[in-house]
């Protein structure tokens, strides 16, 4: 099985406030909040190192659970972040970020 | 279950007008809303009169113009069924419409052109639109909220339509200076966050006053069978203002910049979730 490289996207802010990792898609506005674990996750996506390594060196030595269970729920985290656009997923190594996403439609209504 | 969705002043450059007609100047009109002046073009003598009345507590004929703006009347026609605001950004020329309203303006030559139905709610939305992204970059936000200035401290009570923005404007004790019943604007002041009255005007139907007050605290409104008063977590009370926030343009730029705002408002200003009954004594538990 290939390896699955992740980065965070450039088109998305990321703050810390309190013990949460809140994440907005700048695409669509969408926030997400991240759990303690999928913060780990999120701040290792450099797209250098692969996913699984991620799981085994950052979530399975710091919490109790069992590395194939770990990864199966990084992997449909990674998913579900990378189906809003907000992290990029892929069998290579993703060398730099995408262009920033160009000025578009509007948001909310005045 | 790894995640959970929930669903830019200090360093504007003064316009100044150059060689302007006499009849521009007959027909402009300077309208200054936090700390933030735009000038605009009438088209004719009745829509200038109908705006002076209409922006009254703003109006700054002495203040210098950070940008310039004409206004047309649109042509008759069919009322179009268009009622998604569309924006959208070209080469650095902000495009905006909806309907009859026709937008168009550059931040950098600091001039724009509006063609509207010739009634203040046009231009309300003009101005709404300039100043959130004008606010972005400069730490502030347009907020879906009413407010107060209690005591040399400002209030906010921020929520969606029904949530009773109105209400709490219209409880207000004799001693509040009523802000706005509708948007509320917030800027980062550099020693802090502070908050300014608007014309906007919800169901009050009045503009606000035109002061301005640190921002002590904001609520987060809703109605409820008592009074009820609850601080929200960093994290919680950034979600749910970013819902009620105005913003209209997806420029991953200008919405980072928002979300950062927000996260620092949060940081520094206590957030609360509010329940309320609709009357007077709800005002006992601001502060």
């Amino acid at each position: 099985m290939s390896p699955t490289y992740i980065a965070r996207s450039s088109a998305v802010a990321a703050r810390r406030l309190g013990d949460e990792m809140v994440v907005i898609s700048a695409l669509d506005s969408t926030l997400f909040s991240l759990s303690e674990v999928a913060a780990v996750i999120w701040e290792a996506a450099d797209g250098r190192t692969p996913l699984e390594q991620i799981v085994r060196e950052r979530v399975c030595s710091r919490y109790e659970v069992d590395h194939p269970t770990a990864l199966r729920d990084a992997e449909e985290f990674v998913r579900a972040l990378a189906a809003h656009g907000i992290l990029l997923a892929s069998e290579q190594p993703i060398e730099a970020p995408p262009a920033r996403a160009a000025a578009s439609a509007g948001g909310m209504q005045p | 279950m790894l995640t959970s969705t929930t669903s830019g002043i200090s360093n504007f450059r003064a316009f100044d007008p150059p060689g302007l007609h006499p009849e521009f100047s007959r027909l402009g009109l300077t309208i200054e809303i936090g700390g933030l002046a735009l000038r605009v073009r009438a088209p004719g003598p009745e829509f200038w009169s109908l705006l002076a009345a209409r922006y009254s507590n703003f109006v700054r004929p002495e203040s210098r113009a950070e940008m310039e703006f004409e206004l047309f009347a649109a042509p008759p026609g069919p009322l179009s069924a268009e009622t998604e605001l569309q924006v959208r950004c070209e080469n650095g020329r902000w495009l905006v419409s909806r309907g009859e309203f026709r937008a168009a303006f550059d931040l950098r030559s600091r001039r724009g052109q509006l063609a509207c139905i010739p009634n203040p709610y046009s231009v309300d939305t003009l101005l709404r639109i300039v100043h959130s992204l004008l606010l972005a970059p400069a730490g502030g936000l347009l907020l879906h909220a009413s407010g107060g200035i209690r005591g040399g401290r400002g209030f906010l009570f921020s929520g969606v339509s029904g949530a009773g923005k109105t209400t709490m404007a219209r409880l207000a004790p004799p001693d509040v200076q009523v802000l706005t019943d509708e948007i509320s604007y917030v800027r980062n002041a550099g020693g802090g966050f502070r908050v300014f009255g608007t014309p906007f005007a919800g169901e009050l139907g009045i503009q606000g006053e035109n002061v301005c007050a640190p921002l002590a605290g904001i609520y987060l409104i809703e109605h409820g069978a008592a009074n009820r008063l609850e601080i929200l977590a960093e994290a919680e009370a950034a979600r749910r203002l970013m819902r009620n926030v105005l913003f209209f343009a997806r420029d991953a730029h200008l919405v980072s910049q928002v979300f950062s705002t927000v996260c620092e408002l949060v940081r520094r200003v206590p957030v609360f979730r509010l329940e309320f009954l609709p009357d007077h004594r709800v005002w006992e538990i601001i502060q």
